[in-house]
Parts: structure tokens; C-alpha cells; sequence
């Protein structure tokens, strides 16, 4: 019993890592899409999209492993938690069907260039905004009997589900800017510190509400938070994230083009393992622990080997594709 | 909504959401070895027209893949949204081999497309031709996992129940190698090279009738004459190697499939048409050749054969479907080899390139892969109803406890967000072949920031107008 107590968990962690890859991963590509409004010169938006085109398949990627891996190690939470998240979900799917499609397409049309253009940054929103608010769905619980989903169909919809959605794509649009940061130069960047000014706060704001509306959802939460001895762990990530902020501030006044990207990413861990502390053990909250959920010991650890394997060959080859492909994007560097 | 529940509505959005996503994989298959295959020839022989062809069909092969991405990542999460119930119980089993199929599969391609896509200047071409092989050999680690893994649901094997009624593994080799598997990966699989091949024979034949003379056209033209004259004949004898298995282990699918409603004791016929009653139970105006139904099936002219009144109603699969989907499979595979035939014909008469009957012919069987495709499919899977898993559990008790609203308006959704992406998509892909492959033909960059800044690239390898 011992032993699949530490495999369940490792496998929490596995999903965990697959879901927290997938956020920063396709948040910055999904965050140029947010922004994509605002830089409406047809050169920019070529040099915007060109700087993640051999990418973003492999980050999108990590978003099928863990709905894969959620299905095989928890199936039971993925059956209880996709149809409670069904409409915003639905609305993420159709959201990178645009997004994903335009891509290429904006470079195959002839007259129609603007049209997908729009596609491009209206899938981003749409997908970021959907997940976010899958996300608030989630934290706040779900109805739960005989191991199905028993709420209604707009149970996602809530105030606190809304915030998280505007969270996420606040968030986002940070990972994207300070991405264009450490990835382009000349009048194309300085807009991009701007922006970065200004998606800070913004993100620093909404990190705090948040952190605020979280505990006022279920006394649970409060308790994890809150009450002593547990404070001693949770108290440190809010200190930490406002370290990482008045970094990400010294070094965009620094103008140093490659770490705001690096501190952003480590606002979205920090961001993350709040989330954990809220969540865990829970894997549906408040009703269905990793435990209650997980698949058969064999299922397990029968993947866990592949996983073992695997991961760090994938992390290799994908941190090669980066590599090959570092360095400034430039709109004559015939980069394409 | 229309009087469907959300079952129906589920089977549809399912039903609908597949047969969009295989269609490119399908393409994506045999074109990703068909490129790795132009390239590897390039690379050897050093004839410019290789590298030429690798990038005309690489621009397709972006269009293509970026089509078959978005739409398999809808697939992913249907299980979940449509048929949690089914994820519930059957995860255990076949969630492992999806997710060996994300890390082995998925990964492959897409880290290593990137590089095939845009990265040959980057990487030189040694390193360039190994990403193309990942990617290609991406695509069939792909088949193979999700190949398994509805084989399995086809045809069950190496499980156990345990007390929450759900299936999990007793043993994965036998999970992962199920009886109707190796059959089903071989037959998917030859489907996709011959789709592919059709394709680009269809392409060259298209500029072939315009000018013989194009080097680009008629490489390939003959090149994928070739494919489909060896590959149609062998995918017939594992389509029939194929259906003996689906006898030996889902019988009732054979039924419909052949129409026999009735049992026959002393030999079986083959039914070439007839109008499937099911409520009478009956195939009305058969027209049949008597006996030959069991020497194909059974390999004896009077071997008797059971038909579909020896099973009870309720697990009957529908009928006319299969019926008429398995015998348009069946016909274009033959008009598959009758292509091949006669290209062999007038290759061997020295008239490849200059038979504008043959390359008429070549046009019109472009697109049947891709009929032929989905049509087995539909056998394949209608064939399998009323049950998810075959004999165990039932598509009724498969899905998720939504109301019929909620999947009927993301059935809705997703009908007119694809009639709209795939227009535009086939169109664009239409659009690439209609031009014909030049010399110095440039990769998916040709209409990147290079020529917003008004610069000409320098083409990847030297040209010479003509040099092919
Ligand atoms: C015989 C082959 C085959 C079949 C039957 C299926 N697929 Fe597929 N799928 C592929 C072969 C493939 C592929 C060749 O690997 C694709 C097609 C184009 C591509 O980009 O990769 C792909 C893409 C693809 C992707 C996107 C991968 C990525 O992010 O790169 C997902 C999530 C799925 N598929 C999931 C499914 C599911 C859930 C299926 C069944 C219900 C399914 N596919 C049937
Ligand atoms: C490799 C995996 C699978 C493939 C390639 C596949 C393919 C297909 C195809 C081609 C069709 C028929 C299309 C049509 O009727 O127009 C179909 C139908 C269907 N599939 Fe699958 N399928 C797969 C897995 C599944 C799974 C896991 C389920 C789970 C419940 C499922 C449930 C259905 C249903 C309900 C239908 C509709 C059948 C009907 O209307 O009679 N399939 N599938
Ligand atoms: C002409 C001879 C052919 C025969 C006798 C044949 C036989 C079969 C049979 C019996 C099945 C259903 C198996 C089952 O569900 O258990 C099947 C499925 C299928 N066929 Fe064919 N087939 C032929 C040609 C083709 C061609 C030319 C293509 C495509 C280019 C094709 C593509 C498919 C596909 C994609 C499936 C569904 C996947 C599978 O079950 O393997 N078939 N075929």
C-alpha cells in the first residue's frame, strides 16, 4: 500500500509538471497572441509570429500530456472534471483551432491576411480566457455523486471564475511580452518594455485578488492558508513573489533583454505552487483526493517507466529545437 | 434537440469530429515518408529536381499537418467532455497507450518539426534529413499506439475487472498486441501510402497534362505510379486477411457488413448490391453470387455461415451503413489496382508521361484514398456498435451524464468552426497544387519577412534555370 501511496504521488507531481510546462510554454505563445492587437504593422506581426512558428506545436504538446496523462492516472478526475468544465473547455478547443490554423494560413491567403490575423489573437483570447476560467471552476469545486459529475451546465460560471479567467490572460500577455523582449530588437522591443510596465501591475494585482478571493471560497482553504503550523510554508511564496516582482522591475528598468522573461516565469511558478498548497491532496476539490482517483498501481507504473525514460529525451530534443533556433528575430533575417 | 439524446448527439459530434481529424493523418502519414524519402534521394544523387520536390510538398505538408494537429487535440478531449463514463472505466486500459503515444509520438513530431520546417539553413542538411526521419517516424509511432488502443476497444484482450467496475491491465503485451491490431496497423497503414500516393500522382498528372515535359511532375508521377501499382494489390490481400480476423472475433460486424440477415447452412453468398431492410430483416433486391461468401470467409464453397438471426436484436449493429460504406472501400481498392495496372501498361509502352487517359484516370482517383479511408472507418466503427467495447460495455453506458443541450450545441460549434477552418485549409492546399514545382523551389519561408523587406533570399542550394 505504501508504494502506490508514492507512486499516486509522484504521479500528482508527473501531471503537475506536464500542466505547469504547457502553462509557460503555450502562455507566452498564446500571450503574443493577446497582444497581438496592439501592434498592427503587418512587419511586427510577421516577426511576432515567425519568433514561436517552429515552436508552438511542441509547447502545445505538453497540453495533451496532461489531458492524456490526467485520463490515465486519474481517470477518474478526468471523468468527473471535463464534463463539469465542458463549455469553457469546448470554447479553449475551438479558441486553438483559430489559433493553431492561422499560422500558416495567414501566410497562404491572398486577401484575407487581416481575417487571420484576427483569428490569431481572438483563439488566443478566447483560449486563454477558458482556461483561466476552467481553472476557477475547478479551485472553487465541483458537484460531485457516485463518482460522476452531478452539477449543472453553468456551474463554471461564477464571479471568482471570471477573475481567474482575466488572471490568466493578464498573466499571459506578461509571459508574452517579456518573451518579445529577449526575442526581438529595435522599435518592436522598447514597445514591448512598455507593455511589460504595464502587464506587471496589472499581474501583481490580480496575483493578490486572487490570493485574496481564494480563502473566502471554502473555510478549507482558509485553514490551509492560515492556520499555524501551516503558515510557515504558505507564508514565504507571497514574500517571494513580491522579490520576484521588484527583480522583474530592476531589470526592465535595466533594460537587460533576458531576464524579465526568466522572473516571469518564475512569478507563474511561484503563482503555481500557491495553487498546489490550495489544492493538494485534492485532485477535484474537496471531494476527490489523488488517492480516490488514481488508476490501478499497474497503469501506473507502467507508464512510469516510459515517463522515466522519456521526459528528459523530450526535454533534450525540444531545448535543441530552441537552440537551433535562438537569437534575435529580425524582420530581413530570413529567419522563416 | 431534434428529438436526439445526448448519446446520439455524443455518436454524432464523434462521429463528425473523426472523420475530419483522419483525413489528414492519412495524408500526414505518407507524406512525411514521402518527404523523408525525397530528401534522402537528394541527398544521394544530388539532383537538384529532389530538393525541389521535398519543398513543394513540404509547404503542403505544413498546411496538411497544422490541420491534423488542431483537430486530433479536439479528439484527445472528447473522451473526457462526451464519454466520461467510458474514460472512467476504460482509462486504466487505454489511457497508458494514449500517453505513450503523446511522449513516444507526438513529442517526436512536433519537436523535430520545427527544424524540418524552417531550420535547413540553420542546421545544414544532415542534421535537416535526421529531423525529417523523426517527424516521419513520428507519424507511425503515432499509428501504432492509437492503433492499439482502438484495436483494443475493437477487440478486447489481457484485462480484468476490478471492484469499481473498471478495466485494467492483467497483462500489457496482450493489451498492446490484441487479436485484430497487427491486421488493423498494417491495413491503416498502407491506407495512408496509398492516399498519399494517389495524391501526388493526381498533382503530377494535373501538370503532366498541361506540359509532359516538366521534370518536377514527372518525377513524381511516376514515383507515385509506382507506390500505387505495388501497394494496391497488398492492401487488398491484407484487407482480406483483415476481415478473416474480424470473422474469427467480431462476427456480428461481418454480418452487416455482408448483409446476411439470414443464417446459411450450406454455404454462404457473396452479396454484390441489395437494399438492407432492418426492420424486416431482410436484404431486399440481392443480387448475389451464390457460394462465394464462404469460399472467401471460410476458404470452402459450402462451409455454412451464421447470420444475424442467430444474435438478439439489441445487439445487432446498424445495418446499411456498414453494408455500403464496406463496399465503397472494397470498389476503389480495385479501381486502386486498375490505376496501377495501366500505368504499369503505359509505362511499359514508354508512355508514362504523354497517356492523357491515364492521367485523367490518375486526377479523378486523387481524392479516392481519402473516401476509401473514411468509408473503412465507418465500417470499422459502426460495425462495432451497439458496444464501445466490444461484447463489454455498452455506447448507451458510455457517456457522460451531460444534457443533450450542452452536446448539441457544441456538435453545433464544431460543425461550423470546421466547415469554415477546412474550407479555407483545403482551399489553400488546393491552391499549392495547382501550381506546378519549379526550379529553385523555396520551403515554407517563400513568403516570409524575407520579402516584406523587399530582400530576395538566396536559395538554399545553388540553381540553374533548367538544371534538372
Ligand atoms: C492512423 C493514424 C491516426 C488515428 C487513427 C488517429 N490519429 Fe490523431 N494523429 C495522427 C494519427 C492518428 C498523427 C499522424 O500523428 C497526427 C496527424 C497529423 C498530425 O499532426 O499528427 C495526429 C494528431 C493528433 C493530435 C495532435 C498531436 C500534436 O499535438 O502534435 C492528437 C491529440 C490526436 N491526434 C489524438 C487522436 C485521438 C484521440 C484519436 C482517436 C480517437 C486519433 N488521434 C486518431
Ligand atoms: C483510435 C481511435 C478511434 C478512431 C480512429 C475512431 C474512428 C471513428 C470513425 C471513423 C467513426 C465513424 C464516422 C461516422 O460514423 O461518420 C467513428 C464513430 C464513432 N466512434 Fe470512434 N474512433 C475511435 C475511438 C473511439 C472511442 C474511444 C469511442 C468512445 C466512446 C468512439 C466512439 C464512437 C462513436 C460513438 C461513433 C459513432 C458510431 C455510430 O454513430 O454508430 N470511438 N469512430
Ligand atoms: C479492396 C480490398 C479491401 C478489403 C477486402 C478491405 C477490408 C477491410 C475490412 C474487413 C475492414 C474492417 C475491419 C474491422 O473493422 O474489423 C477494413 C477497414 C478499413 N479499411 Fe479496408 N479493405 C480494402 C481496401 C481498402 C482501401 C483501398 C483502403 C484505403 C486506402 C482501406 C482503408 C481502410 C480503413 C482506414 C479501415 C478502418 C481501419 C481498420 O479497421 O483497419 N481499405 N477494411
Amino acid at each position: 500500500m505504501t508504494a502506490s501511496i508514492d507512486l499516486t504521488t509522484l504521479w500528482a507531481f508527473i501531471i503537475a509538471f506536464a500542466v505547469f510546462v504547457y502553462v509557460v510554454m503555450d502562455g507566452f505563445d498564446l500571450g503574443l497572441g493577446i497582444l497581438f492587437p496592439l501592434f498592427p504593422a503587418k512587419e511586427d506581426r510577421d516577426v511576432i509570429t515567425n519568433t514561436v512558428a517552429p515552436v508552438w506545436d511542441g509547447n502545445e504538446t505538453w497540453l495533451v500530456l496532461g489531458g492524456g496523462g490526467l485520463m490515465a492516472a486519474f481517470p477518474l478526475a478526468y471523468a468527473i472534471l471535463l464534463p463539469a468544465i465542458y463549455t469553457p473547455l469546448i470554447a479553449m478547443l475551438v479558441g486553438l483551432i483559430f489559433r493553431g490554423v492561422a499560422f500558416e494560413f495567414r501566410w497562404r491567403t491572398r486577401n484575407n491576411r487581416a481575417l487571420w490575423d484576427l483569428a490569431f489573437s481572438g483563439g488566443s483570447w478566447i483560449a486563454a480566457l477558458a482556461q483561466g476560467i476552467a481553472l476557477g471552476a475547478i479551485l472553487q469545486g465541483v458537484h460531485v455523486e457516485h463518482r460522476q459529475y452531478a452539477g449543472g451546465w453553468w456551474d463554471w460560471l461564477s464571479p471568482f471564475s471570471i477573475l481567474t479567467g482575466v488572471a490568466l490572460v493578464i498573466g499571459y500577455a506578461l509571459l508574452g511580452a517579456t518573451w518579445l523582449i529577449l526575442k526581438t530588437e529595435g522599435e518592436l522591443r522598447d514597445q514591448a518594455y512598455r507593455l511589460s510596465w504595464y502587464l506587471l501591475f496589472a499581474m501583481l494585482i490580480a496575483i493578490g485578488a486572487v490570493s485574496l478571493a481564494t480563502p473566502l471560497l471554502t473555510i478549507q482553504y482558509a485553514q490551509r492558508w492560515f492556520s499555524w503550523p501551516a503558515i510557515v510554508l504558505t507564508a514565504p511564496v507571497p514574500l517571494a513573489v513580491i522579490a520576484v516582482a521588484v527583480l522583474l522591475m530592476k531589470n526592465l528598468a535595466e533594460r537587460r533583454d533576458s531576464w524579465p522573461f526568466v522572473l516571469s516565469l518564475l512569478l507563474f511558478l511561484l503563482s503555481y505552487a500557491g495553487l498546489g498548497i490550495s489544492m493538494y491532496p485534492y485532485v477535484v476539490p474537496q471531494s476527490v483526493t489523488i488517492w480516490q482517483a488514481a488508476a490501478p498501481e499497474r497503469s501506473q507504473l507502467f507508464m512510469l517507466v516510459g515517463v522515466a525514460v522519456l521526459i528528459p529525451l523530450i526535454l533534450a530534443y525540444t531545448g535543441w529545437a530552441y537552440w537551433v533556433f535562438r537569437g534575435k528575430v529580425r524582420a530581413d533575417s530570413g529567419y522563416h | 434537440m431534434f428529438g436526439l439524446d445526448a448519446v446520439d448527439l455524443g455518436r454524432a459530434q464523434f462521429a463528425f469530429t473523426m472523420t475530419f481529424h483522419i483525413v489528414f493523418p492519412a495524408f500526414s502519414i505518407g507524406l512525411a515518408s514521402y518527404l523523408a524519402v525525397l530528401e534522402a534521394l537528394w541527398l544521394w544523387t544530388g539532383r537538384e529536381v529532389f530538393i525541389n520536390l521535398f519543398h513543394y510538398w513540404l509547404k503542403i505538408f505544413a498546411v496538411a499537418f497544422g490541420m491534423g494537429v488542431v483537430s486530433g487535440i479536439v479528439m484527445s478531449y472528447q473522451f473526457g467532455t462526451n464519454w466520461s463514463v467510458f474514460a472512467d472505466k476504460v482509462g486504466p486500459v487505454i489511457g497508458p497507450l494514449m500517453a505513450y503515444e503523446v511522449l513516444t509520438a507526438f513529442f517526436l513530431e512536433a519537436g523535430f518539426l520545427g527544424v524540418m520546417l524552417f531550420g535547413l539553413k540553420r542546421v545544414g542538411p544532415r542534421l535537416h534529413f535526421l529531423a525529417t526521419l523523426m517527424v516521419a517516424i513520428g507519424t507511425l509511432i503515432s499509428a501504432f499506439w492509437i492503433l492499439s488502443a482502438n484495436s483494443w476497444m475493437q477487440t478486447p484482450a489481457g484485462y480484468a475487472v476490478n471492484a469499481e467496475a473498471q478495466f485494467v491491465s492483467a497483462d500489457w503485451l496482450k493489451v498492446i498486441f490484441n487479436p485484430s491490431f497487427p491486421y488493423r496497423l498494417v491495413h491503416m497503414v498502407l491506407a495512408a501510402y496509398l492516399t498519399t500516393s494517389l495524391v501526388v500522382g493526381a498533382v503530377g498528372a494535373f501538370h503532366l497534362l498541361h506540359n509532359p515535359h516538366l521534370p518536377g511532375p514527372r518525377v513524381m508521377f511516376s514515383m507515385a505510379m509506382w507506390m500505387a501499382t505495388l501497394v494496391a494489390p497488398i492492401q487488398i490481400l491484407a484487407g482480406d486477411q483483415h476481415g478473416l480476423n474480424t470473422l474469427a472475433h467480431q462476427p456480428t460486424k461481418i454480418m452487416a457488413m455482408e448483409g446476411h440477415f439470414e443464417s446459411h447452412q450450406d454455404g454462404a453468398p457473396l452479396y454484390l448490391f441489395g437494399w438492407p431492410d432492418e426492420a424486416a430483416g431482410k436484404l431486399k433486391y440481392a443480387v448475389g453470387i451464390p457460394k462465394l461468401g464462404s469460399l472467401i470467409l471460410k476458404h470452402s464453397p459450402d462451409a455454412p455461415l451464421e447470420g444475424l438471426d442467430t444474435v438478439p436484436r439489441e445487439n445487432w449493429p446498424p445495418v446499411a451503413i456498414p453494408f455500403w460504406t464496406f463496399r465503397i472501400m472494397v470498389g476503389l481498392g480495385f479501381l486502386m489496382l486498375a490505376l496501377g495496372l495501366f500505368s504499369l501498361w503505359e509505362r511499359w509502352r514508354g508512355r508514362l508521361y504523354q497517356s492523357t487517359l491515364l492521367h485523367r484516370f490518375a486526377i479523378a482517383m486523387g481524392p479516392a484514398g481519402f473516401v476509401a479511408v473514411i468509408a473503412g472507418w465507418m465500417t470499422t466503427e459502426i460495425g462495432r456498435q451497439p458496444f464501445t467495447v466490444y461484447g463489454l460495455l455498452r455506447t448507451a453506458d458510455s457517456a457522460s451524464p451531460l444534457a443533450a443541450p450542452a452536446v448539441g450545441s457544441s456538435l453545433l460549434a464544431f460543425i461550423i468552426v470546421y466547415f469554415i477552418v477546412y474550407a479555407a485549409g483545403i482551399l489553400y492546399l488546393l491552391r499549392l497544387m495547382a501550381a506546378p514545382p519549379h526550379p529553385g523551389e523555396e520551403g515554407p519561408s517563400t513568403e516570409s519577412p524575407t520579402r516584406t523587406a523587399g530582400i530576395t533570399p538566396a536559395p538554399s542550394v545553388p540553381t540553374g534555370v533548367g538544371a534538372t
